[in-house]
């Protein structure tokens, strides 16, 4: 007994030194992810049978409302598609580097870590379809985490709220450069070290500064909900609403930026 | 062939631990879920601790990490200890009635959680909601049940 438990105490202490257990513990992911694909079938299966026994009417609205959407949409992407060539075009006269959107893939989520302590999710796309640790993780709506251990299947990725993520974010309104921690308890996230001048108010859009090579620039991170600034504390407490809907998505975006190289080019030039 | 058919048993009931572990679940029930795993460990090391007892709860809690991608050894360490306990006093579990056992489990589980609980603490934040310790009350709410239920499964001839 004494013998195993000083065991698990030196595992402990090597995770949190050592990088290689992290191997490890994706080589025993292999053998566990049919657990997890157990799990996530019957979910996915009423999901299925409920697509199927919705009413006739009810599909014809949402198609409708759908239409709606994607002539909105569409007619955004082609403002945004000329801002976009502008930028680059400015960008290019002045050596910075060219914004290229990446490779996206569309990945579903198998497992959501349910220990109260960590915010993770387990997502069906591993190793086989080239997905790296590091690599950012999008919704529909904003910034979701990063991949932190890739197993043959399956990887597992870090929200941005849980307590050992940071996001490197800057305010859209004057571009303030800040870092949101998560937080795992109110599944939101805080700046820190924002000094009690700093130019932050309630309602402040924060997109990704891209300054972490980590995560793309320019996708919304989340809002500022609530701001105390109180004298009595060396910096500011901002809380920060997460933008992706980190509890609701189901399908995710895996993405290959391609910034990394492009932004060393020019350097080498 | 009743040996046989145990030995099919317990890591079957291992495995349906390790679903409903996983299963997810609303918002608010989140802090509500029992310790599975560590009653279903209880239920094996206090019937037949000659089968499963300390190593088997150490592999298990190791699965349990990495199924829950907490810290490797966390869960292991938490339940080595509990079973320790169990198989020590595992004659006087047994001979107690069902509402007592479940007040044992009670303690057992808050045991088991205050031991992650400070391994926490150690390595980051630490829960700032009461609620984190229900998770017992709900084991031992649910003990009666799951203990009915597997003994039935197991066919075991205890008491």
């Amino acid at each position: 007994m004494i013998f195993l438990a000083l065991l698990a105490i030196t595992l402990m202490i090597l995770d949190k030194q050592v990088a290689t257990v992290s191997r490890v513990r994706a080589a025993l992911s292999l053998p566990l992810a049919p657990i997890q694909y157990a799990v996530s079938w019957p979910i996915q299966l009423v999901d299925k049978i409920l697509d199927t026994i919705s009413s006739h009417d009810a599909l014809v609205k949402e198609n409708l409302n759908l239409k709606a959407e994607q002539l909105r949409l569409k007619a955004q992407v082609q403002r945004l598609l000329a801002i976009e060539l502008e930028n680059n075009q400015l960008k290019s006269l002045t050596h910075a580097s060219v914004n290229i959107q990446g490779k996206i893939v569309v990945a579903q989520l198998l497992a959501v870590a349910t220990d109260p302590f960590t915010n993770q999710v387990v997502l069906d796309k591993g190793g086989k379809d080239n997905v790296f640790v590091g690599q950012p993780v999008l919704d529909a709506f904003g910034v979701m985490g990063q991949v932190i251990q890739v197993g043959p299947l399956t990887s597992r990725v870090l929200l941005i709220n849980d307590s050992h993520s940071g996001v490197p974010v800057q305010v859209v309104r004057n571009g303030v450069r800040a870092i949101a921690i998560g937080d795992a308890y109110t599944r939101k996230l805080r700046l820190t070290n924002v000094t009690q001048t700093s130019d932050i108010r309630v309602g402040d859009l924060l997109i990704t500064s891209g300054l972490g090579d980590n995560y793309p620039e320019g996708y919304p991170v989340g809002q500022v909900t609530s701001l105390v600034k109180d004298p009595g504390l060396q910096f500011a407490t901002v809380v920060v609403e997460p933008a992706a809907h980190l509890d609701k998505s189901r399908g995710v975006l895996l993405v290959w930026p391609q910034q990394v190289q492009k932004i060393s080019n020019p350097v080498k030039s | 062939m009743t040996s046989q058919h145990n030995w099919f048993v317990i890591p079957m009931s291992f495995i349906l631990a390790f679903m409903l572990t996983l299963l997810p679940m609303p918002g608010w029930a989140i802090w509500l879920r029992p310790a599975w795993v560590l009653m279903v460990m209880i239920f094996w090391s206090m019937s037949s601790p000659e089968r499963v007892n300390v190593g088997t709860a150490w592999i298990v809690g190791i699965i349990l990490d990495v199924l829950l991608g907490s810290l490797l050894g966390e869960h292991a360490f938490a339940l080595t200890i509990i079973t320790y306990i169990v198989v020590r006093m595992h004659t006087r579990l047994r001979m107690s009635p069902l509402i007592q056992q479940g007040l044992s489990i009670f303690f057992l589980v808050l045991l088991y959680q205050f031991i992650l609980f400070c391994i926490q603490g150690f390595i980051g934040s630490l829960p700032n909601n009461w609620l984190y310790w229900s998770s017992s009350l709900t084991s031992m709410l649910l003990w009666p049940w799951v203990y009915s239920i597997m003994r039935v499964r197991s066919d075991m001839k205890i008491v």
